[in-house]
């Protein structure tokens, strides 16, 4: 006589001791099969959330003219929809940036907030232009300029909204809220006054 | 291992102390006793379920990026098709899905007309089926103005102005549907509410009354014998009945597999169906000031929009059609009451309901295919008819046949030859 | 209120009415030489799109880069393509603005993304070699698919002027252009292939992925086969 399925139910637990080695056998099988299935439909739906074509080309790299910027001064220009500084500093600008070591969270440069080889005195490919991302590494609010020299100031950036200061290469002051120095991007120089924002030459 | 399962079983009495998993699982699944009998007809309940599930999930993921505006439906759309990673499948498993679904409640509804499903004691689940497909059948309707093409467009334009011709209050009716004088940006955007939060709820919850209700009562069989009156009388259970959990599970298992062979056939092959599914004229985007040449509703709806057109106006209301289409819908609510046959299941009924049921069947088809066309597909009959669209003549008989299945079923259901029915299922 | 039940009634003559059949569905199409694999094809198919079409028309959901579908490199695209837009990752926009469009051709040109998905390859394909002189037409120019249709024949200098013989309603070459019949009809035909490629990229992927699934579905269904067999054999 065959085994009634009910059985298990009437309390004879005899029957349930024996395993059966087929159905066994096709439950892991298909476990397994319909497991990678469903992981694998899964990829689809996690990946159409990251970043689409439309975002990747808004996000491209952008050229920038620097050859307008006069001495001393700056220009404002957006990547990724982040406000993007690039300084054109004066030789005594440049001068001043080794003055104030002392008064850095990390004046050396240690915590990797720019591409290494950015990782120098002048914080730039070439000193007469810093390029960096004017958004606050403490909260998100972007540093006004604050450009004018006075005894205890070398001139630089201070934050509207909690008071970080950072200095003409994006450095930040000792007793900032904001943690770290601002943020260099990737970038290169295609020609002595067109610089590409996004992209170096070790990536391209 | 001991270790690991002891721990389980903590775990599972720490939740069951808290929450009712254990009882749930056994009332539903494992010891949820389902007529051994179930055929083929019986595989389209869990495949609703399984495609409400997919609609859900896909539509989540296209409500990301989606835009419900005028100016950038259309746009969006294809955005999703070429600049979303993978928005393309996902598009096309929603779009497909849609039609598929009807294609599944049709079989479901039309195995309950076969096996009687809707008869005592099962009236309450078959009126929370027919909520189902009404919401369901809303749901398809808002969804489809959303791409904002042409057939979307003109498809809501002229759905809205049905309701414009109720007596008296019907031009309210349809400016208030719309919220503008037109098909416009106000009417998509309560249309996109209606479609991803508002019928989407309703759905839900009639699903989980409809299986509620199933699982008190149990499932009838292609028999259409109550398996509860014969029981095992010590354990009482029925001794037709089988637990649905591991039986019905393994086997609707293949159910599903055979159906997602079917759905991503059409999907990564035709995900057009050769215009049924995504039609050319949508691929154009909505343009309030021309009409497509051939418009015509989805391919689920083509049957009341062939009952609509067949009915003639009275003076120059349309309402009769309307009022027609809208109770070709709802008719199906009355079966429970309609049916006076002592049997359930088509196996012991006679040759009367049988031709009375083969009647209505074709006549589906064959009004879903004319209202897929135009009136003069099959021309003009000669003077002797007044010239009338051979088409529209016949959408009349079979839209008087569809009717006639219902109205005189208290009749011939009764007066039908039936056999004798077993008291236990067969094979 | 007058206003509304006349719109109400239009809407109704559009719904019950025989619908009507236009002329431009009965013209008989060729059939559109469609090869999604010949890269060589929908290259110099993309080629006459940008030179020609882009002119007039956008493509506005279809981006450069995505060329790179059919075989081109981002600096090949940046190189020679590249003509209505500045990034490689921007829309195919068209050179001129919509506003100037309406008020030369009286419409403005539709967005080319997916006219092959609204009107079939095989109209595109006749439609482009459709053209004839009709000089009652401001543009000149007269189409045998599309009655009435706008847009002059921009590739005229290739494939001649033809004139429509009105007992026969055929077309026939009065005047010979660049290019022979069948060396337009290719040059058709690839800008064709293009823009059918162009209405639906992910085809390609979406076709050879399925066959995938397809193969790893038939694998589950044998097993869920084996598996409902061997627990329904408990059943009698």
């Amino acid at each position: 006589m065959s085994v009634n399925p009910n059985d298990k139910n009437s309390g004879n637990k005899q029957s349930k001791v024996e395993i059966d080695q087929e159905k066994r056998k096709f439950l892991i099988a298909t476990s397994a099969v319909g497991a990678v299935g469903c992981a694998t439909v899964a990829v689809p739906f996690v990946l159409s959330m990251t970043p689409s074509e439309r975002a990747k080309a808004a996000g491209a790299p952008v050229e920038v003219d620097v050859s307008k910027i006069a001495p001393g001064d700056m220009m404002i220009s957006e990547y990724r929809g982040q406000p993007l500084w690039v300084i054109h500093r004066t030789d005594e600008q440049i001068a001043k940036l080794a003055s104030h070591d002392a008064q850095l969270s990390d004046p050396d440069l240690e915590i990797p907030q720019q591409p290494d080889y950015c990782k120098n005195k002048d914080r730039a490919i070439n000193p007469k232009y810093a390029v960096m991302l004017g958004t606050c590494t403490h909260l998100g609010c972007s540093p006004a300029q604050n450009f004018a020299v006075t005894a205890d100031w070398d001139g630089g950036f201070v934050c509207a909204c909690h008071g970080s200061k950072f200095d003409l290469a994006g450095r930040v002051f000792k007793g900032s809220p904001a943690p770290t120095n601002l943020v260099v991007p990737k970038h290169q120089y295609l020609t002595e006054t067109t610089l590409l924002i996004g992209e170096d030459k070790e990536s391209a | 291992m001991s270790f690991l399962t002891k721990k389980a079983d903590e775990l599972l009495g720490w939740v069951d102390a808290r929450f009712p998993l254990t009882s749930n699982v056994k009332a539903h699944l494992t010891e949820y006793y389902a007529p051994k009998n179930f055929n083929f007809w019986y595989f389209f309940g869990s495949l609703a379920l399984l495609v409400l599930v997919l609609q859900i999930v896909t539509g989540i993921f296209l409500t990301m990026h989606y835009k419900p505006e005028a100016l950038m439906a259309f746009a969006s759309v294809e955005y999703i098709m070429r600049d979303v990673p993978w928005g393309w499948l996902i598009r096309y498993m929603h779009s497909t899905g849609a039609s598929l679904f009807f294609v599944v409640i049709y079989l479901h509804m039309f195995r309950g007309l076969l096996y009687g499903s809707y008869r005592n004691p099962r009236e309450l689940i078959w009126l929370f089926g027919v909520g189902i497909f009404l919401a369901l059948m809303g749901e398809a309707f808002f969804g489809y103005l959303l791409p904002w093409g042409q057939m979307s467009y003109w498809g809501a334009q002229v759905i809205t102005s049905l309701f414009g011709t109720v007596p008296f209050i019907g031009p309210d009716i349809a400016e208030w549907l719309r919220g503008d004088y037109l098909t416009s940006d106000a009417t998509l955007n309560r249309f996109f509410a209606f479609h991803v939060i508002a019928l989407p709820l309703v759905i839900i919850g009639l699903v989980a009354a409809h299986i509620i209700a199933l699982h008190e009562v149990g499932s009838n069989n292609p028999d259409g014998v109550e398996i509860k009156a014969v029981k095992n009388k010590t354990t009482g259970i029925p001794l037709d009945g089988i637990p649905f959990h591991p039986y019905y599970s393994v086997k609707d298992l293949v159910g599903v597999v055979v159906f997602l062979m079917v759905f991503s056939a059409i999907i990564f092959f035709a995900p057009e169906m050769g215009g049924y599914f995504l039609e050319a004229n949508n691929f154009v985007p909505a343009n309030p000031l021309v009409t497509p040449a051939h418009i015509a509703p989805t391919w689920y709806f083509t049957p009341y929009y062939s009952i609509l057109r067949a009915v003639p106006p009275i003076g120059i209301s349309q309402f009769p059609g309307v009022a027609a289409m809208g109770l070709s819908v709802m008719v199906f609510a009355l079966l429970p009451w309609l049916d006076r046959s002592p049997v359930k299941s088509i196996r012991y009924k006679g040759n009367l309901y049988k031709g009375w049921l083969a009647a209505f069947v074709v006549s589906f088809l064959v009004l879903g295919y004319l209202g897929t066309v135009p009136a003069n597909v099959w021309g003009q009959f000669g003077a002797w008819m007044g010239k009338a669209d051979i088409a529209t003549v016949v959408a009349r008989i079979f839209s008087a046949v569809y009717f006639l299945f219902f109205i005189l079923m208290p009749w011939y259901s009764k007066k039908d030859k039936t056999k004798p029915v077993p008291t236990r299922v067969t094979g | 209120m007058h206003i509304k039940t006349q719109m109400k009634n239009a809407v109704f003559a559009l719904l019950l009415l025989p619908i009507l059949s236009f002329a431009n569905t009965e013209v008989h199409l060729d059939k559109a030489p469609i090869d999604a694999s010949n890269h060589a094809s929908l290259q110099r198919g993309a080629r006459t799109f940008i030179n020609n079409c882009l002119n007039c028309h956008s493509a506005s959901y279809m981006r450069y880069n995505r060329l790179q579908d059919i075989g081109l490199t981002e600096k090949q695209i940046k190189e020679n393509l590249l003509f209505t837009a500045d990034k490689v990752g921007d829309p195919m926009t068209a050179a001129i603005s919509k506003n100037d469009a309406k008020k030369w051709f009286g419409v403005a040109p539709p967005d080319l993304s997916v006219e092959v998905r609204a009107r079939g390859a095989d109209w595109v394909y006749t439609y482009m070699r459709s053209f004839y002189r009709d000089s009652t037409r401001p543009s000149g120019w007269n189409n045998l698919v599309f009655d009435k249709s706008a847009m002059p024949h921009v590739l005229y200098e290739l494939q001649g002027e033809q004139a429509l013989d009105h007992e026969t309603h055929t077309l026939n070459l009065v005047k010979p252009g660049k290019m022979s019949a069948e060396e337009y009809d290719v040059f058709v035909g690839d800008l064709t292939n293009f823009m059918a490629y162009m209405a639906e990229p992910a085809k390609q992927q979406r076709n050879h992925l399925g066959w995938f699934v397809l193969l790893f579905l038939g694998v589950l269904l044998i097993l869920t086969i084996k598996l409902k067999k061997a627990y329904w054999k408990d059943i009698h």
